[in-house]
Order: C-alpha cells, then sequence, then structure tokens
C-alpha cells in the first residue's frame, strides 16, 4: 500500500503543474494587453516600455512562465497592483476567514446532511425518506446567493437580529471567537451549508441504501443482532465513500464561496477575487486563483489516501 | 413422544408490492425432530428460500405478510416480539447463505464477526469469546486458525469463506441450522468437503438441520428425509430412499428423469414441458397440472391434499392411493 | 411417458411485454411530483417563448418616478425596479435569457463532453489517458471558481459566459460519458456481440449507444440547474449579462440595494431561478429513477 500511496502523491504533482500553467494563462488569454491593466492608455511610450520591462511583460510567455513559477514556489506571489501591497499579505488573511467560513458551513451542512441522509437510506420508500429526500433537492436547487439575500430580508432587515455585512464589529479587523464576531458568521455559513447540505444527503442515501441492500445485512439479522449494531457495520461500510464526498464538499466550498461572500461582503478569497477581476488586479488574479486550485488538489489527493487507508479491501490487497 | 423441534402449520407467505401481490408460499406443513436432516428439493422460485426464511421470519419486513403457525425450538416464531426474535436468532436457531463472498460484511475481521455473535447471546467477555473463536474455526477445520481470526473476508478462498460463515452459524450452540444452498456457489470439489462437513458436525453438536437445495445429489447425499416443493407447496414428503427410488409426484419423477446419472448411460433423459407458474396468478387448482401428463379434471377444481400411501410419504396428487386416510 | 404439446386450454394466456422505453413511460406516468414539475416547466417554457404576447409593458421602459413601487400596484402587479421598469415584464423577458444560459451550455457540453467520452471509454489505451488527464486537469478546480476565473479573465458578456460554462461542463460530461461506456463495453453482451462478428461500428450503433446515452442525458439534464444558477450567479457579480438586458441573476444584483426598501421586490428573481431550478432536478431525478430497471 504504501507504493500505491507514493505513487498517488507523486501524481498530483503535474496536477499542480498543469493547475498553474492554467492558472498563468487564464489571465493571457483576456482579449487585451495586459499593460493596459496598469498603465493609463495616455501614457508615454518609454513608460510604457519600462513598466512592460520591469513587469517582465516583453519576455515570451513561456519564459515568462517559468519566472512565475520561480517566484511562485519561493512563496512570492507578486505586489498588488491596485494596492501595491504584497498579495500574499492580503491573500493570508482572506484565505484564513474563507476557512473559517467553509468550515463552519461544512461543520452544519455536513451534520445535518448525515442525519437527513442516513434516515432516508435506512427508511427508504417511506415518507421520511420523501422528506429529507425533498430538503435535499431543495438545498442544490436553490441558488444560495439568492439565498443568502432573503436571509438578510428576514434576519437583518425585517428582525434586526443578525449583521447583513462584514466580518466583525470593525469590518475588516482581526478575527476572535467572541459572540460579537460570530454573529457574523451564522447568516453566511447557514446560506453557504445549504448546498453540501443537499449533496451530503443524497450521496448518503445513496450509499445507505445500497449497503442495506447488500446480503451480509441479512447475515447480521440473521445472527440475532440488534439494530443499533447493525447500524455501527452500516456505518463503518459507508465510512470511506461518506468521508470522501465530505472532504470534497469542503474544497468546493473554499473555491466557490465567491457569491455568498459578496453577498455578505464577507473579506474572504472570493471577495479578494471579486475586486481583482474588476480592478484586473493581475497578480492578486493570479495569486488567488492559483492558491485556492492547488488547496482542492492537495484536499483531493488527502480525500484519495484516506479512503485507500479506511477500506479494509485495498488496504491488504 | 419426544418434543418436535420445528412444527410448521399451514405457512402462507405473500410478497406485497404496489405492482402486485406475489403469493410465495400457499400452504406448507412439517415437523423436524432433533437430529433430524430435512432437505427442500426445488427449482428457482418454488417458495424453498422463502420458507427457510421464514423460519426465522427474516424476509424482507415491510412487504412480507405470513400467517399461519411456526414453532422452534418450543417458540412461537410468528407471534414473537422483536427482542424475543432476535434472541432466537443466533441462539436457538442459525442459518448460512448461498454466497459467503457477499453474506460476510467485508470491512469486519473474521474474528470480530464470530465474537459479537459469542457476545450477543452469551455474556462470556471478550477474551473468552476468542478462544471460542478460534476453537470454531478448528472445528470448521480451517487451518492456521489463530492467524486466520485476523483475516478479512475478502481474504480467504470460497471454500475458506463458507466454512468461517458455518462457524458463525455455529459459534452459540443453535439447536436447528438452516442452510439455504451453501454448496451451490463452490467448485465441485469444495462442495462435497463441506457436505461432509455439514454432516459431521451435526451429529457432534446434535442439531437439526434443513437443507435447500436444487441439486439432487446434494439432496442425496445429506437428507434423512426430503421435500419436493413446487409453487409454493410441498408436492411430496417422503424419506430419502424410498423418494429417490419411486417418486410418486409427476413433478418428482420428471425431476428424477431428468437427472443425469451414471446408470441412465444410453437412455433418453425426460424433460417437463412448459415452465413453473406464475406466483402472481396461480391457478385454481393443482398448479402441476398445465405440465402434467396425467391430469385429469379433479386436478382443476381443487389443489389436492396430501395423500398418504404409506407412513412418511405423502404426495399431493389424486393419483396416489390414500390407505392411510381409508384405514383411519 | 410424458406428453411433448401443452394442452392449449391449460397454456397461460400470453401478455404483450410492454418493452423497457414502455416501461419507463408507464413509471413516469405514475410519478405525480415529476409530472407537476415538468407541467411547471412547460408552462414557464410557453411564457417565456411567447413573451411579447404576454407581457404587460415594454421590459426596456423605465421612468424615475414610478421606482420600486410595491406589489399590487395598479398596472404593475408584481411592482416595479429600482429604474422603474415593471418586474412582471422583466421577469417573463428575462427568463429569455436565463433559460437560454442554462440550457446552452449544457446542450454543447453534452455534444462534446459527450462525444470525446465515449470515445475515450470505447477506445481505452493512450487516447483515453491523453482525454482523461487533461479532463482531469480541469477537474482540479471547483467549478465556481473555474466558471468565474473564465468568465473574470475573458470578461462580461452572454457569449463568454456561455463559452466558460460549457468549459466547465465538459470535463463533467466527458468523465460520465467514459464510465458508463467503459462500463457498457466490458459488459458479456458486448463481448458477446463481438463473437458472433459484429463489427465495431455495428456495435456502436447497436448496443453501446442506446445503453450510453440514456445514462449521460440523464446527467446532463441534471445540470441544467447548476448552469442556471451559475450563469445567474455570473451575472449576478457582473460578469455575464450586461444590462439593461433582463436577466434574472443582473437582476438580483441590481435589486439588491432595494432590499431594505422592497424586500418581496428585490428577491422576485432568485425565486423564479429556484423554482426552475427545483423543477429541473426533479424532473432529471424522476427520469434516472423511471430509466432504472432494477428499482
Amino acid at each position: 500500500m504504501l507504493l500505491y500511496l507514493l505513487r498517488r502523491t507523486l501524481y498530483a504533482v503535474p496536477i499542480a503543474l498543469a493547475v498553474s500553467l492554467v492558472c498563468f494563462s487564464l489571465v493571457h488569454i483576456a482579449p487585451g494587453d495586459p499593460i493596459n491593466a496598469i498603465v493609463p492608455a495616455d501614457a508615454p511610450q518609454e513608460v510604457v516600455d519600462q513598466i512592460r520591462r520591469e513587469y517582465g511583460l516583453d519576455k515570451p510567455l513561456p519564459v515568462q512562465f517559468g519566472l512565475w513559477l520561480g517566484h511562485v514556489v519561493q512563496g512570492d506571489l507578486g505586489r498588488s497592483l491596485a494596492t501595491g501591497r504584497s498579495v500574499w499579505s492580503d491573500l493570508s488573511v482572506a484565505v484564513l476567514n474563507t476557512l473559517r467560513l467553509a468550515v463552519a458551513a461544512s461543520l452544519i451542512g455536513f451534520a445535518v446532511g448525515c442525519v437527513l441522509g442516513g434516515l432516508a437510506g435506512v427508511f427508504q420508500g417511506t415518507w421520511i425518506d420523501r422528506v429529507a429526500t425533498g430538503l435535499a433537492v431543495a438545498g442544490v436547487s436553490v441558488p444560495h446567493y439568492w439565498l443568502g439575500m432573503v436571509m438578510v430580508v428576514i434576519f437583518s432587515v425585517e428582525l434586526g437580529a443578525l449583521p447583513a455585512m462584514g466580518a466583525g464589529p470593525t469590518g475588516g479587523g482581526a478575527w476572535a471567537w467572541d459572540w460579537a464576531h460570530i454573529r457574523h458568521l451564522v447568516l453566511p455559513a447557514v446560506t453557504l451549508c445549504v448546498i453540501p447540505m443537499g449533496i451530503v444527503t443524497r450521496t448518503l442515501r445513496g450509499i445507505i441504501a445500497e449497503i442495506m441492500g447488500q446480503d451480509f445485512v441479512n447475515t447480521l439479522r440473521g445472527k440475532g443482532l440488534l439494530g443499533r449494531t447493525i447500524f455501527l457495520h452500516v456505518v463503518k461500510n459507508a465510512a470511506p465513500n461518506a468521508l470522501a464526498v465530505m472532504g470534497l464538499q469542503l474544497g468546493y466550498l473554499m473555491g466557490g464561496s465567491i457569491l455568498v461572500e459578496t453577498v455578505f461582503s464577507w473579506p474572504g478569497t472570493g471577495f479578494l477575487l471579486n475586486s481583482a477581476i474588476f480592478q484586473r488586479d493581475i497578480p492578486v488574479l493570479q495569486g488567488t486563483i492559483l492558491v485556492l486550485a492547488l488547496f482542492f488538489v492537495v484536499l483531493n489527493l488527502l480525500v484519495d489516501l484516506m479512503q485507500t487507508a479506511l477500506d479494509p479491501r485495498i488496504k491488504r490487497a | 413422544m419426544t418434543d418436535k423441534l420445528v412444527e410448521v402449520h399451514d405457512l402462507h407467505v405473500r410478497f406485497v408490492s404496489r405492482d402486485a401481490t406475489v403469493r410465495a408460499v400457499n400452504g406448507v406443513d412439517f415437523d423436524l425432530m432433533p437430529r433430524e436432516t430435512l432437505c427442500i428439493l426445488g427449482e428457482s422460485g418454488s417458495g424453498k428460500s422463502v420458507t427457510l426464511r421464514a423460519l426465522m421470519r427474516l424476509n424482507p419486513p415491510r412487504r412480507t405478510v405470513m400467517s399461519g403457525t411456526v414453532r422452534v425450538g418450543g417458540h412461537d416464531v410468528l407471534a414473537a416480539s422483536p427482542r424475543q426474535l432476535a434472541d432466537i436468532r443466533g441462539g436457538v436457531v442459525s442459518m448460512i447463505f448461498q454466497e459467503p463472498a457477499t453474506a460476510l460484511d467485508p470491512v469486519f475481521t473474521i474474528g470480530q464477526q464470530i465474537r459479537e455473535t459469542i457476545l450477543r447471546h452469551e455474556p462470556i467477555g471478550r477474551a473468552a469469546a476468542d478462544r471460542r473463536a478460534q476453537e470454531l474455526l478448528e472445528i470448521v477445520q480451517i487451518p492456521s486458525a489463530r492467524r486466520r481470526l485476523d483475516s478479512y473476508p475478502h481474504e480467504l478462498s470460497g471454500g475458506l469463506r463458507q466454512r468461517a460463515m458455518i462457524a458463525i452459524a455455529l459459534s452459540c450452540r443453535p439447536k436447528l441450522l438452516l442452510a439455504d444452498e451453501p454448496t451451490t456457489a463452490l467448485d465441485a470439489t469444495v462442495q462435497i468437503q463441506i457436505l461432509l462437513l455439514l454432516r459431521q458436525l451435526q451429529q457432534d453438536m446434535g442439531m437439526g438441520v434443513i437443507f435447500v437445495t436444487h441439486d439432487l445429489g446434494v439432496a442425496g447425499e445429506v437428507a434423512d428425509r426430503i421435500a419436493v416443493m413446487y409453487a409454493g407447496r410441498f408436492v411430496e414428503v417422503g424419506p430419502v430412499a424410498s423418494l429417490m427410488r419411486a417418486p410418486l409426484h409427476p413433478y418428482a419423477q420428471g425431476l428424477l428423469g431428468a437427472t443425469v446419472h451414471a446408470g441412465a448411460r444410453g437412455t433418453r433423459l425426460t424433460t417437463i414441458p412448459g415452465a413453473p407458474p406464475n406466483l402472481e396468478h396461480l391457478p385454481q387448482g393443482c398448479a402441476f397440472a398445465p405440465r402434467c401428463a396425467w391430469v385429469e379434471d379433479a386436478c382443476l377444481s381443487a389443489v389436492p391434499a396430501l395423500r398418504s400411501p404409506a407412513p412418511g410419504q405423502a404426495a399431493r396428487c389424486v393419483r396416489v392411493p390414500d390407505t392411510l386416510q381409508d384405514a383411519a | 411417458m410424458t406428453a411433448d404439446v401443452l394442452p392449449a386450454a391449460l397454456a397461460p394466456a400470453p401478455r404483450a411485454a410492454p418493452g423497457y422505453w414502455g416501461g419507463v413511460w408507464r413509471r413516469l406516468r405514475r410519478d405525480k411530483v415529476t409530472l407537476v414539475c415538468a407541467g411547471i416547466l412547460l408552462l414557464m417554457l410557453a411564457a417565456i417563448v411567447f413573451a411579447p404576447l404576454i407581457a404587460p409593458h415594454s421590459p426596456y421602459q423605465a421612468s424615475m418616478l414610478r421606482r420600486l413601487k410595491p406589489i399590487g400596484f395598479p398596472g404593475y402587479p408584481l411592482g416595479t425596479d429600482e429604474l422603474g421598469r415593471d418586474m412582471l415584464t422583466r421577469l417573463i423577458y428575462g427568463g429569455r435569457l436565463s433559460w437560454y444560459l442554462g440550457i446552452t451550455p449544457v446542450a454543447i457540453a453534452f455534444v462534446v463532453g459527450g462525444l470525446l467520452g465515449v470515445i475515450a471509454g470505447f477506445a481505452g489505451g493512450w487516447l483515453n489517458m491523453l482525454i482523461m488527464r487533461v479532463t482531469d486537469v480541469f477537474y482540479a478546480f471547483p467549478s465556481v471558481l473555474l466558471a468565474v476565473a473564465i468568465s473574470g479573465a475573458l470578461g462580461a458578456g452572454i457569449f463568454n459566459a456561455i463559452l466558460s460554462l460549457t468549459l466547465v461542463f465538459i470535463p463533467q460530461i466527458i468523465r460520465v460519458a467514459e464510465a458508463v461506456t467503459t462500463g457498457v463495453r466490458t459488459l458479456d453482451y458486448v463481448e458477446a456481440a463481438r463473437a458472433s462478428g459484429a463489427g465495431a461500428l455495428t456495435i456502436v450503433r447497436v448496443h453501446v449507444a442506446p445503453n450510453v446515452l440514456g445514462p449521460i442525458f440523464v446527467y446532463a439534464t441534471s445540470l441544467i440547474s447548476v448552469a442556471m444558477i451559475l450563469a445567474s450567479g455570473l451575472s449576478f457579480l457582473g460578469l455575464g449579462t450586461k444590462p439593461p438586458e433582463p436577466e434574472w441573476g443582473l437582476m438580483l444584483n441590481t435589486l439588491r440595494t432595494a432590499i431594505y426598501s422592497q424586500p418581496m421586490i428585490a428577491i422576485l428573481p432568485g425565486l423564479c431561478i429556484f423554482v426552475t431550478s427545483i423543477c429541473f432536478n426533479m424532473v432529471s431525478d424522476g427520469l434516472r429513477t423511471a430509466m432504472d430497471v432494477r428499482a
């Protein structure tokens, strides 16, 4: 198995490289010269040329990619065109904020999803199943940015109970796990958790229904085992696939939080990405997409390894 | 008169769904004495597995409707509460299944699966349970028993898996062992080993055994009595020797005529024309009538009762003489 | 002696076999929820197609005097938006773009991705590896991120939005198509066909394609709701449809500030997206259940 783990880990490297290539090229497939984002249109030619040399935009693309990659590997993501600050300093703060939001949303979504999915799978075909599946379909069908607006309408505008924006009382200050900050987290987390809740419910229902239909469950009943023991057997059989799905959902939340962060002005990576797109702040754009995508690649790898480690059929093959 | 181990009277089992009602078992009566082996013989769809599972109420709970009486080891199975039923299963009666590859939980070791069965019925502590598990693996003749306790099902061959399943079934010394085609999925050589093992274990542990199979050869090997099943009813019951030598019911005769065996070289195999009936729409009379060469009007009007030409033998056929009835 | 001929009177009456598609239709007919949702979708489609005939006003006619009138205002049954345009009209016309943005990328991805996936699944070998590895790279991005990134790079606009969404969905359909095709290719009946002398093209046409198109199609229909939400999401971010075109996602964006004065109006476009999305998902689920022979 160790060989498999090693091989799988090594396989992630070319993927990571390819992902970096895609991130790099994204900016360059944009119509127009990237230089136009940096200097105004009426700047004198020498200034334009100087800026071009400074940013290395005069070199051929593969060389630019190589240089950029070299910097990235050393941890240098460049400087923001808009603020002049190092990309990494803003990005690291934003990543932590998004991580807090994504983890909070994951925990809620997974907890509810496991309960609903488990109930639906065990009581397949009954009204419990239909209700749980209905909730799950609603969860994956709702446009979550719209749900965010609805939540704001109900809880901020009408009830005035929870804040509509920001991550803390001072807007962007340091995070602390106190109620003044957590109340800012509630609405965006609940909004964001709806989709993973739906997906986990549906997937878990499928997994559990499939396990319950297998022969060995009949053997367990035939041995006179009680309900809770049989449930433990089902859970252990379901764990590798269920955990894999949940792990991937965390990745999707990290990468796909931009819409909810926009609705709630949550100062995370999505928010950063949003402003970078409109300001055509190329270094920030490249850096943010790269970090998020690599996070997903690493997460995929970890999920794969975990699945292999948990399933005895693969472990000792 | 010693107590019967199993008493089944007028057992009916239906599977009810939105589309249709399948009448799988339509009036089955039989008894089993301790240390006796009964073999239920029949084709796919005859209701033999359903009958077997009914003895433990192991059919799908939501769709199954049962009526009649089923008593096993003195317990009323159909009237038992869920807790009582769970105590009976594994403790008084155990079952081994056809496909050991899928009948064992793939993510638990053999040792864990034996141990949990023991501890469910007898609170003897983990260490004692482990010792008994190892003994059981030795009894079913699995080599390197100590090491095999930590094996997962997929690490064993088909024959060893089946032995492991037998070990699990015997772990709490049940009085009745139910076997649902346990050798069908195995290679021919392994089949014989398992059959011999089962016969040995039955003698050593003094169990009653009900064996379900479609294979006449297997039935002849293990049974004391055979019950031939067709369309959810026993159409013939009798001691193995007399039934196999001279079956009374046309269906049983057809089965034997269709069996390949060495003495038949040079003669033509006979076949039974037609197909088994649709269990959703059973005919009013004898279910075998559409395929029977000796069908009469009396066969179509009502299901023939079991008629006994000799003690211990019975068949559902109007052509069979009923001497006991006349003598009574 | 056994008879070889069945007495005719005793032979059971033959029932015509309904066939696979007959069975699918039968199951669908009984699935009330799916039928209701399909009905809702057809109604919406009709409204969208006949928009010029149904809509009471023009979607572009603005009036600062009439801005943000509430629901039930005389002449404007669903109120007016932040520029005084009739909400009901904008919603009906907005459906056109939203549906277009939802269905077109999926349709294109179905064709392109389906083709590539089936080729990869059937061909195997290095062709399979090539296609699947490239797919893996795109799969390494979460879909929202990829859509936003491509759209952000290309700029706002309907064409760019469709392009970026198509690029997001093609890898997903390739994966499903390849998996299904590989599964079917190794099944016994394909082996049997090959053993009886059928050529590759015949096998694909007769055995593989019918069994493969179904699951891929059902998967594609489940993507329509995602496409609609993503497309509207892009417009919500300012990356898709450009004003003053009516489109549900864009309307959500421009009405955001109206949350405090006219909350009910501000959430109307999202409600349309939600209803459409849920109906598509239900229909897709119903189709899958009806086509699943083992259920």
